[in-house]
């Protein structure tokens, strides 16, 4: 518990760490420090875009415990030890792909690309990390649903209709690439199967 | 803009909250969810010197389902409450308003029992609580109480509570047999503050409705229950005069107009969201053998 007093020329300083994109991360800040401002101030992850500060526009929406949370709308020191991902961290998804770029892309990033869902890409880091959870709980969409999906997020470029789009672009890549991935389990697994059950050949055991 | 400075206290139990809020006074708020309070904070239309951020309190975050009650703890968010099917087996009217509470994205943080404690004429859960004749229950320094809905509500922002107590849960009651429900609001986008809302309750027997009444959001000042079984027992649930009742609700509530809409429409509005409701509420309590209740 912090001091009774509260004094504007020496504000108590809290030591907090989150774990954002899965590796905890510190700083001693104040208690009025946003989660916005702790990702982009203290800890330099400006893929966090501030708009309005009252929860209206959706720019700075961040996964908090998986779950889209606005980080303008929470301090810093309330999500002491809980796991935050950040646009920074979807790339790191096991369904991310290398682009041209030969940066990484996470299927929602790559439908954004394709579908030209962006302009001045201001409000973009917001509809990335929404819609990424969203397809996790509803991963065919219809387009209804889709534009329902993406209602807390304002974006003044698009007009929408391309994030729509992408929205229902995204999903087919999502499952796309987790059928690639389920397969690959499942040749990997083959691939040990074999390996457990080949006979050794030439009384030597098969790598 | 940023929030002027605070002490952030975080307590692990409610004693604990209830000390600090005692010791700081005026000057202490209850932290949950934060979707009210903060835009506040970050807008400097509040600066209290001291939060008590209620997230580590233990035992906080349950919904209990009973034969007469859905009891929400205080720190329930509202996306849980939604997502709470033996919540909505027992009082569908939850997960009949939550889906109008804001975004998503606002319903995974922010609280059921913060929003009532917030006591906004433009939210919906205090008006879903007064409609199901709820109860707040409340710690303070000198132990627990219990306020009805109906006494808890004194003004727009405004509640019973003292300054060293905090809300700890609320209860919803379930409505008898035979009773539907349903909600409605219109508001500029899906998701924001209503222009106008209204949740209906009505009980039918053998196709007769027996009781009826509603609830309303931004509308009047504080959350009132409107009784409309005057105006609408006795008559079929098939064909009930809905214009009456509408008539009845454009009556009693109160709108003020501001940029979004003027008094005027807001009552039109209200009075066509109440048909709408109790219409359908009559039909699916006409239609389903009590279904929907204990």
């Amino acid at each position: 518990m912090s001091d009774m007093t509260t004094d504007q020329t020496t504000e108590q300083l809290h030591h907090v760490t989150v774990h954002v994109n899965g590796v905890p991360r510190s700083a001693s800040v104040p208690a009025r420090r946003l989660l916005s401002d702790f990702l982009r101030h203290d800890l330099a992850l400006t893929g966090t875009h501030v708009g309005c500060e009252h929860g209206v526009c959706g720019a700075c929406t961040v996964l908090v415990d998986g779950q889209p949370m606005r980080s303008c709308l929470m301090f810093a020191v309330t999500a002491q030890d809980h796991q935050v991902t950040t646009v920074e961290g979807l790339c790191s998804a096991p369904d991310a792909r290398p682009c041209a770029t030969g940066e990484r892309m996470n299927p929602v990033q790559q439908a954004f690309a394709e579908c030209h869902g962006l302009q001045c890409g201001f409000c973009t880091p917001g509809f990335l990390t929404t819609i990424t959870a969203y397809l996790d709980e509803n991963p065919s969409p219809s387009e209804e649903e889709a534009r329902e999906a993406i209602s807390g997020n304002l974006c003044r470029c698009t007009g929408y209709q391309n994030i729509v789009k992408s929205v229902l672009r995204a999903a087919e890549i999502r499952t796309e690439r987790q059928a690639e991935n389920d397969s690959d389990a499942a040749g990997d697994a083959q691939v040990e199967a074999a390996a457990r059950h080949t006979p050794s050949v030439n009384g030597k055991e098969r790598a | 803009m940023k929030p002027a400075p605070f002490a952030h206290h975080a307590p692990h139990s409610v004693e604990e909250a209830v000390s600090v809020l005692a010791e700081v006074g005026h000057d202490g708020k209850i932290l949950a969810g934060g979707q009210s309070l903060i835009p506040i904070l970050n807008m400097r239309l509040a600066s209290p010197a001291h939060l008590v951020d209620i997230n580590r309190v233990i035992g906080l975050d349950r919904v209990d389902v009973g034969p007469d009650h859905v009891r929400v703890g205080a720190l329930v968010r509202h996306a849980q409450l939604e997502r709470h099917e033996d919540a909505y087996a027992a009082l569908p009217l939850l997960r009949q308003a939550l889906v109008n509470v804001a975004h998503p994205a606002i319903r995974n943080r922010g609280t059921t029992v913060g929003s009532i404690a917030h006591a906004d004429a433009a939210g919906e859960m205090p008006a879903i609580l007064v409609l199901t004749d709820g109860v707040v229950e409340v710690a303070g320094p000198k132990g627990t109480r219990e306020i009805a809905a109906r006494d808890f509500f004194e003004g727009p922002l405004e509640t019973s509570l003292a300054e060293d107590e905090m809300a700890v849960a609320v209860r919803f009651r379930r409505f008898a047999t035979g009773t539907a429900t349903a909600f409605a609001e219109s508001a500029r986008r899906h998701g924001d503050y209503a222009m106008a809302g209204v949740a209906a309750a009505v009980t039918a027997t053998d196709g007769v409705i027996t009781a009826a009444s509603a609830s309303f959001v931004s509308v009047t000042d504080v959350p009132t229950v409107l009784d409309l079984t005057e105006v609408l027992g006795g008559q079929e649930a098939a064909a009930a005069d809905w214009s009456a009742a509408a008539e009845a609700v454009r009556a009693h509530i109160e709108p003020e107009g501001d940029i979004h809409a003027t008094a005027e429409y807001r009552r039109m509005l209200a009075g066509e969201l109440a048909r709408r409701v109790l219409r359908q509420a009559a039909e699916n309590a006409a239609t389903t053998k009590g279904s929907t209740s204990r």
